[in-house]
This record gives structure tokens, sequence and C-alpha cells, in this order.
């Protein structure tokens, strides 16, 4: 097992090798370089040249991103085209706010997708099971900017119950953290519930297949005891899976959420970082996502292999 | 979720279908599809919503850039008398569309949006924008990963080691990024759009065409084909192309889904189609501020991907479920 999990760690690392050589490349070896950007019109051959050479871009593309990568890996983030800013500075209390969002969001529909799942699971068939197959299978098929406009417009529009923008000044109580908050969070538990339930009752269905639990169907055990006894124990692993890759999910789903409700986190920083061509921004914010969306695939794997018996002692 | 991201539980179910596909004996029965009802509407919905990307734009009442009114966020059933000076009117309210739309010389369909543009005649023409790129793109992700696929399917050794490894690095990435990056350098236009959302899709179109072309390579048919001494183009065009072609077709539509909830999730971010062409993930954005003052200029596109996408997503359930059932289903 262990030389199995080692190696998935490894295969981790080499991913992330490759990402890195993705986002640093994919921006940097196109026309117009930070130089270009940062002079514009007033560029001369020569102001060019001097700032080419101030900011390095002068020695050749893999020297530079060697030593991105070095930076890079020691924490040191570099500096921003605009305004010349760090970027730690610029990221700091932005990357806590959006992990404060996935956060709770992750508390949220963890615990309450896996019992709506284990729940459709247990009575297929029924119009519970219909209701949330067809429900999570409309939200799973629609983009989230979708969801969250509908939701903006029944929460924030018709019932004004919360803001439609997440404004946070730093100094709210807790309730009016709460109250700023509710929006982004009910979209995003919406977004990623909805994936994870489809997932954690096809999971348990799946195992419900196996020859054991035909077993269990033949000599007359009832239902309720077959998933809770015999099924939920051996889909521990898969559930756990689902859970880490529905995280990942989270990603993306910040990305769209973050943009809507003006949530100053991680995910609007690069995309303000998108817009205006601010590639170490772009590059180092698309690093953090990137990691830890491999980081939460590589948890998923290993849960697949800790939980399965087979993959755990291979002959 | 939908994610803009993809499914991997879904490849991995279709990989699982494909396996028992792969089992079948050499000649499998012909199968005819019949759809239950929800399939079928399902179908007439997505048959619509390509008729109007075909014809919208000769049916819509006005062009797509072409600015009707004045007044923006004008709501449903709003009228003018072309670029309306005639009408000083604060508030549309329902009393002021009867007073004075009923015999105005231009009605507003569904309203006007942020720029007092005519919605119902952006969304005719935003149909052939969303359901072009996507179409194309998703016919581009599937001419590449079928070609690399079961070309590292066939040829095996290094060349599948190298393919594949790239291929689960890219795979290993939120899609979302890979389109932010590739904005980020290279900026927004719609080749580029079709370009980065086709090799992203590719990448699990490889996959699957990869996993069938091995399960086919294996199977008697084909070594009997070896052993009749037919070539490699031979086999892969008449033995291994055929019989992937069902579980692919299937696949399509998923991919679609999710090229669909790629390009218009960057443009709803302002980074995919730019304005003025219509298309119904910037006009969610665009006319988002419109909500607050109770215009629904952003809803109407919004059903417009969300009817498509869902009724893509039944016809490709009713279809899967007709090709297995399982005992805990049967069990109810």
């Amino acid at each position: 097992m262990q030389a199995m999990v080692f190696r998935r760690i490894l295969i981790g690392f080499a991913t992330l090798w490759v990402v890195s050589i993705i986002v640093y490349f994919g921006l940097s070896v196109l026309p117009g370089d930070a130089a270009a950007i940062q002079l514009g019109q007033a560029a001369t051959e020569e102001s060019l040249a001097a700032l080419r050479a101030q900011l390095g871009l002068d020695r050749p593309a893999y020297v530079r991103y060697f030593e991105w990568l070095g930076n890079m890996s020691t924490g040191d983030l570099g500096i921003s085209n605009a305004g010349g800013a760090t970027i730690a500075s610029l990221i700091g209390f932005r990357l806590g706010n959006t992990l404060e969002l996935g956060g709770i969001v992750a508390v949220i529909s963890v615990p309450l997708s896996v019992f709506l799942g284990l729940a459709a699971a247990m009575y297929p068939g029924t119009w519970l099971d219909r209701a949330l197959t067809f429900g999570t299978m409309s939200l799973v098929a629609v983009p989230e900017f979708l969801i969250a406009t509908f939701l903006v417009l029944i929460f924030a529009v018709k019932l004004k119950w919360m803001p439609s923008i997440a404004y946070m000044s730093g100094g709210e109580t807790f309730w009016e953290w709460v109250h700023a908050l509710a929006m982004p969070i009910l979209v995003l538990v919406v977004v990623v519930s909805a994936q994870m339930i489809r997932m954690t009752r096809a999971g348990i269905l799946n195992v419900m297949n196996s020859p054991y639990i035909e077993m269990a169907i033949l000599k007359g055990v009832p239902r309720k005891r077959i998933i809770l006894r015999h099924a939920l124990f051996n889909a521990i692993g898969p559930i756990i899976n689902v859970i880490a890759l529905n995280l990942a999910y989270l990603v993306s789903g910040v990305v769209i959420v973050e943009t809507i409700f003006a949530y100053s986190g991680l995910a609007k920083l690069m995309i303000d970082g998108v817009q205006t061509r601010d590639f170490p921004l772009v590059q180092a914010c698309a690093m953090i996502f990137c990691g830890t969306y491999v980081v939460l695939l590589l948890i998923a794997d290993i849960a697949a292999i800790m939980s399965n018996p087979r993959l755990r002692n291979p002959k | 979720m939908s994610n803009t991201t993809e499914n991997p539980g879904a490849a991995e179910k279709v990989v699982d279908e494909i396996d028992k596909f792969a089992e079948l004996p050499d000649a499998p029965p012909k199968k005819t599809i019949k759809l239950s009802w929800t399939g079928k509407l399902a179908a007439a919905i997505v048959a619509a919503w390509v008729v109007v990307a075909f014809i919208g734009p000769w049916i819509a009442p006005f062009h797509e850039a072409e600015f009707i009114l004045d007044d923006s966020f004008v709501p449903a059933g709003g009228c003018a008398e072309m670029l309306d000076e005639l009408y000083d009117i604060e508030e549309w309210t329902p009393e002021a569309i009867t007073k004075y739309c009923s015999d105005a010389d231009v009605t507003l369909f569904l309203g006007s949006d942020y720029l007092g543009r005519d919605t119902f005649s952006r969304i005719l023409w935003g149909a052939r924008t969303t359901i072009g790129i996507s179409f194309v793109a998703t016919l581009f992700a599937y001419f590449m990963g079928i070609t690399l696929g079961i070309g590292a399917a066939v040829s095996g050794g290094y060349i599948d080691m190298v393919l594949s490894r790239v291929n689960e690095s890219i795979l290993s990435l939120p899609s979302i990024m890979l389109g932010l990056i590739v904005v980020a350098a290279l900026g927004s236009s719609i080749p580029i759009l079709i370009a980065t959302a086709s090799v992203i899709y590719a990448t699990s179109v490889f996959r699957i065409a990869r996993a069938l072309g091995q399960d086919i390579m294996v199977q008697d048919f084909v070594e009997a084909a070896h052993a009749r001494g037919e070539g490699l183009w031979w086999i892969i065009t008449r033995e291994v192309l055929p019989n992937a072609a069902m579980p692919l077709l299937t696949d399509f539509g998923l991919r679609l889904v999710f090229v669909i909830l790629f390009i218009s999730s960057l443009s709803f971010l302002g980074l995919g189609v730019q304005p003025p062409t219509a298309d119904w993930g910037s006009m969610v954005r665009e006319n988002m501020a419109g909500l607050g003052y109770g215009s629904y200029a952003s809803i109407w596109p919004a059903i417009a991907i969300g009817t498509l996408t869902i009724s893509i997503n039944l016809i490709v359930d009713d279809i899967s479920a007709k090709s297995g059932g399982s005992l805990a289903k049967k069990m109810v």
C-alpha cells in the first residue's frame, strides 16, 4: 500500500510540475512582454531594452522559468505588474477570505449531501429519490452563474432577505457578517451539493450491485439494514473520494461566485489580473488554485486506495 | 456545477458503460432508441433551439447590436417609436405599457436590455453564437480526442505513455483555470475560444476513446482480422471505430453540455464572447444590474441556456438508462 500511495504522491508532484510549465510558459512566451505592456505607447527601443534588462527579461525563458519556480516554492510570489506591490501582500487577506468561504461551504454541504444522497439511495424510485435525482441533474446541467442569478432574483430582489453584494468592511458584527455572506454561501452550497448528492447516491447504488449485497437481499435482510450495516461501510471510501472531488469543484464555483457578489477573494483578484493582463499575479493565483485542486484530487485518490482492500494489499 | 468543471464521475460511468459494451459479441443486435416522454420533450426543445440557431438572425425583429429604445431595462411588452423621444415615461408600469403601447410601431417582446436593445432579438441571435461555438468546439475536441486516443490505444508503448501522461496533467486542472490562462495570454476572440475549449475537452474524449480502443483491440474479431492480413487502417476504420461509435455518441451530448457551460461561464466573466455580439452567457452578465430594478433581461438568456443544457442531459440520461439496469434498481 505504501508503495502505491507513494507512487500516487509522486504523480501528484509530477502533475504540479507540468502545471507550473503550462502556467508559466502559457503566459510568458507570448508576444507583448511585461516591459512592452508597462511602457505602452511611450516605448522606445532603448527604454524597452533597459526595462527588459531591469526585469530580467533579456535572459532565456528557461532560466527565468527555473528562477520563478524556485521563488514560488520558497513562497516568494513576485511583484505585480500593475503598481508594483508584492503579490504576497495582494493575496494575503484575500486568500483568507476565499478559504473562509470555501470552508463554510464545505462544513454545510458535506453532511447535507451525504445525508440526502444516502436517503435517495435508500429509497430509490420513490418521489424523494426522483425529486432529488431530477433536481440535482438540472442543477448540475446549468452554469453556476445561472443558479446564482435565480437565487439573487428570489432572495435578494423579491424577498429582500439578503444583499446581492457581499461587501465586507472588516468591522462588522457576527450577524452582519452572516448577512453579507449568506448569498455566496447559499449559491456555492447549492452548486456543490447537487454534484455531491448525485455522486454519493451513485456510489452507494454501485456498492448495492455487488454479490454480497445480492446475498443479503436473497436471505431477506431489510433494505434499511442492508444499506446502513452492509453497504455504507464499503461505500465510505467512495464517499470520501466524492467529497474530495467536490471540494475541488469548489475552485471553479468560487471563481464565478466571487465575481457575481463582488466578494474580495483570490478568484476575484485573479479575474482582475486577467483583465489587466497582470501576468505575475495571474501565474501566482493560478498556481495556488491548481495546486489546491491537484492536492484535493490526490487526497481523493489516496482515499480510494486506502478504502479498497484489493488496492491496499495488491497481489 | 455545474460545474464548468467536467465531472470525472460521469467519465468513469461512461468508461464502465464502454466496458460493458465492449464485452458484447462482435455483431451486437441493432438497437432502436426509444425515448420516454421527458426525452421526447427534451429532444423537441433541443431541436427548436437548433432551428433558432440556424434561422434566428432572419426571424429576429432587430439586429443584435441595434439600439431600439432610449430607456434601458424596459419590461416585457414595452414599446418604442424607433428611438423613442415622443414619450416621457417615468416608470414602465403595466398601465404605462397599455397606455402607450397599444398602437405603437414597435413592441419589444421581452423588453430592452441595459443599452436599450431588444432582448428577444438578442436571444435569437445569441443562439447562433452560443450553440455554434460550442458545437464546433465539441466537434474539434472529438476529432482530436478520437484521433489521438485511438492512435494511443493502437500504437501502445512509449507513444501511449507520453500521450496519456500529458493528457492526465491537463485533465487534472480545473477547465476554467486553463481558460483564464489562455484568455490572459491571448485575449479573447471566437477562434481562440473554440481552440481553447476544444483542446481542454479533447482530453476527456481522449481518455474514453483510448479505453474503448484498448478494449476493442483485444477482441477476437480484431485478432481474426489481423490473421486475415488486414491492414491497420482497415482494422481501425472497419472494426474499432464502428464498435466505439455508440458510446462515443452518447458521450458527445455530455461533452457538448460541458463546452456550453465552459464558454458561457467565460462569457459571463466578461472574458468570452465580446460585445456587441450577442451571447447568452454575456447577456446574463450585462443585465445582472437590471435585476435590482425588477428587469428580467438577464433571466431570459439564463432560461435559454438552462432549457438547452437540461434538455441535452435528459436525452443522454434517457439513452444511457436504456443500455443497462442494475439489481438495486430492479429491486424496488
